[in-house]
């Protein structure tokens, strides 16, 4: 049927000889009423919609009898068009979304369109910003979940900041769904985004994530240039302004671990930087790496506590408890120099540092037996599982402002 | 570095332990038993002038496969010298080596010994941690024989792991064993450097892996070829 001008009425009958009246209303058949909600009694509401042709003397009807009534939809057919429009487009997007595979690693190009879906899906909530480019000039982009505000303080995460750790890649693209999908369904996530922004950078690496994929599955680091040497790249990780160039990096550009000419030599590791120091509201850096299971804070570059190692080594404890029950995972916190190994010029002893109290790193699953190759079949439980750890980290940071 | 009672979670005490692992799975590893280390309880660490550095360890081992953990008491010293050889482990888990798998080692033996196609397999696992049930059993062999690597390798300031075969093919079987040419890769974690080893080894079920001939490969740092990624 096309309903083009239909109007759809509430009538309230006051008392009975109007309940009767519109009753009688459904007995002429050529003005062809058709009640939504029908009258059965003066306490209930009685929605009819009246065919564009009948509205002149129904309406005249009504007003004879002095039936008081108010439009609820004065063009059926233009309602139904947009929800048959909205319909369409809500199925385009969840069936982009719901057909990504989690469970999966993907190409840089499939994550980077599968950001842009989850954009379009929730733009209340998140965007998109370009931070600046990679070596080999890829776009580097950053989530921004916000409710809203104006430079609000901050959580950021980073994944995939070396290539070959792909479940790091993939625990980011699960949980920047999570949020999206638990704000406002999960209450103390969408308490925390109300009040603060989350940041998170999945690819903070891309030209050594597309290299792992067409190249050399176990790449690590950048692949920039290093003048007079055939080896390319620069630890991202060793080259930060943290006790740089000193122990635990290499100086040597075919190092796995080489830390690059200066502090901030590499493009990636200098948008990250610029943004940080520009916002200037950041609360908790979180980089998230793989493999041995691991949550770390700082310091790397040297084994002296920082200030605040109690408070740190707590909520680290508190969050791998939380870790560990979804699926028994067992995780050893503790500064980086002392869990692995002493480390200089890494991110999160930058970040703290520079003020940013709440400074972790995560080494996920798992402690070797598959090493980088981490089977796909494990990516979600990895992140479900970190999940509830950098929640209860990001809590902790949004219950204590500084 | 501080000698005396170590943090076990500290990497002192890890990195330790991790020998012990490589140690047991040359002694006892198989296509279906190989043991990993699951944690670490306490560590002792002594200074012995002459011969090194010693660590005493109590610590969890797992066996994979069957999924059981036995606890024990292992020693490992790192001598002082390099001309002093590797890692010197003492270490048994004898519970671990209750469990029955000889009905399976001797099926596969049999499998392969008289064969006319020789297996030969590339990147176990692959790029996205897959590997087929039946190549398995070669996954678990390339892993005990890298082990023997990983022992000679280790020192105080290493933490190995196989990342990756990158190739593993049969060899004609020669004296009743198995044997095999295999390009593997190793990850040290310490240094972050992935390191290529080819060897050449044997198995059997009474002989266990014995490992003929290990040369480490220089990484070609310009001619990284593609990998069957997908």
């Amino acid at each position: 049927m096309f309903f083009s001008r239909d109007q759809v009425i509430r009538v309230n009958a006051e008392t009975e000889d109007q309940l009767q009246l519109l009753q009688a209303l459904e007995a002429r058949e050529e003005w062809e009423v058709d009640f939504w909600l029908d009258p059965v009694s003066t306490d209930l509401p009685i929605d009819i919609r009246v065919p564009y042709d009948s509205q002149t003397a129904v309406m005249e009807y009504l007003n004879a009898n002095s039936i008081r009534y108010s439009v609820l939809i004065s063009d059926l057919q233009e309602l139904l068009d947009e929800e048959k429009v909205e319909m369409q487009k809500n199925q385009m997007k969840e069936r982009m979304t719901k057909s990504f595979n989690f469970g999966a690693y993907h190409r840089l190009e499939t994550i980077y369109s599968w950001m842009d879906t989850l954009v379009a899906q929730y733009p209340n909530l998140i965007s998109k910003q370009e931070i600046g480019k990679s070596y080999e000039n890829r776009p580097m982009y950053v989530l921004k979940f916000s409710t809203g505000g104006n430079k609000r303080p901050a959580i950021w995460i980073d994944t995939g900041i070396h290539s070959r750790e792909w479940v790091s890649q993939a625990t980011g693209v699960w949980t920047a769904n999570k949020i999206a999908t638990d704000y406002g369904t999960d209450s103390s996530l969408t308490s925390l985004l109300n009040n603060m922004d989350i940041y998170m950078l999945l690819l903070a690496n891309p030209d050594g994530y597309a290299f792992t994929h067409t190249n050399d599955r176990m790449w690590r680091k950048t692949r920039s240039m290093n003048p007079g040497y055939s080896c390319r790249g620069v630890d991202p990780n060793r080259n930060w302004d943290a006790g740089f160039g000193g122990p635990g990096a290499s100086r040597y550009p075919c190092s796995d671990s080489y830390h690059g000419p200066s502090a901030h030599s590499e493009i990636e590791v200098k948008n990250v930087v610029n943004l940080i120091k520009s916002h200037g509201n950041f609360k908790s850096f979180i980089s998230v790496h793989a493999y041995s299971q691991l949550l770390m804070y700082p310091y790397g570059y040297s084994c002296r506590n920082v200030p605040h190692q109690p408070e740190l080594d707590a909520v680290g404890t508190a969050a791998v408890q939380k870790l560990t029950s979804l699926y028994g995972t067992r995780y050893k916190v503790g500064s980086i120099c002392n869990i692995i190994y002493q480390a200089s010029g890494g991110s999160i002893d930058w970040s703290y540092n520079l003020g940013i109290k709440y400074s972790f790193a995560f080494e996920l699953r798992d402690t070797g037996r598959y090493g980088f190759v981490l089977p796909a079949n494990q990516i979600i439980p990895t992140a479900s599982e970190t999940w509830l750890a950098l929640k209860h980290i990001m809590e902790y940071v949004a219950d204590h402002p500084y | 570095m501080a000698t005396g009672e170590l943090n076990p979670n500290h990497y002192q005490a890890q990195r330790a332990a991790k020998v012990v692992q490589h140690y047991l799975n040359t002694r006892n590893g198989s296509p279906f038993r190989l043991f990993r280390l699951s944690r670490v309880h306490s560590g002792n660490l002594e200074d012995l002038v002459d011969s090194g550095r010693k660590y005493q360890l109590e610590i969890t081992v797992k066996e994979s496969i069957s999924n059981t953990t036995e606890k024990l008491s292992a020693s490992v010293l790192f001598p002082r010298e390099e001309r002093q050889g590797s890692a010197q482990v003492q270490a048994s888990c004898d519970e671990l080596l209750k469990v029955n798998i000889t009905a399976q080692e001797e099926a596969f033996y049999q499998q392969y010994k008289n064969s006319q196609n020789l297996v030969s397999a590339q990147y176990l696992p692959d790029s996205h941690g897959r590997i087929d049930d039946d190549m398995r059993p070669f996954w678990h062999l390339s892993i005990v024989a890298s082990s023997f690597v990983m022992l000679k390798e280790s020192n105080e300031n290493t933490l190995y792991n196989m990342a990756q075969v990158a190739n593993v093919t049969q060899l004609a079987t020669e004296n009743d064993q198995l044997k095999f040419d295999g390009h593997i890769l190793l990850h040290d974690m310490v240094s972050q450097e992935i390191i290529h080893w080819k060897l050449q080894f044997t198995w059997s079920p009474p002989e266990g892996v014995k490992v003929l001939q290990m040369e480490q490969l220089p990484h070609c740092h310009h001619c990284e070829k593609p990998q069957n990624s997908n």
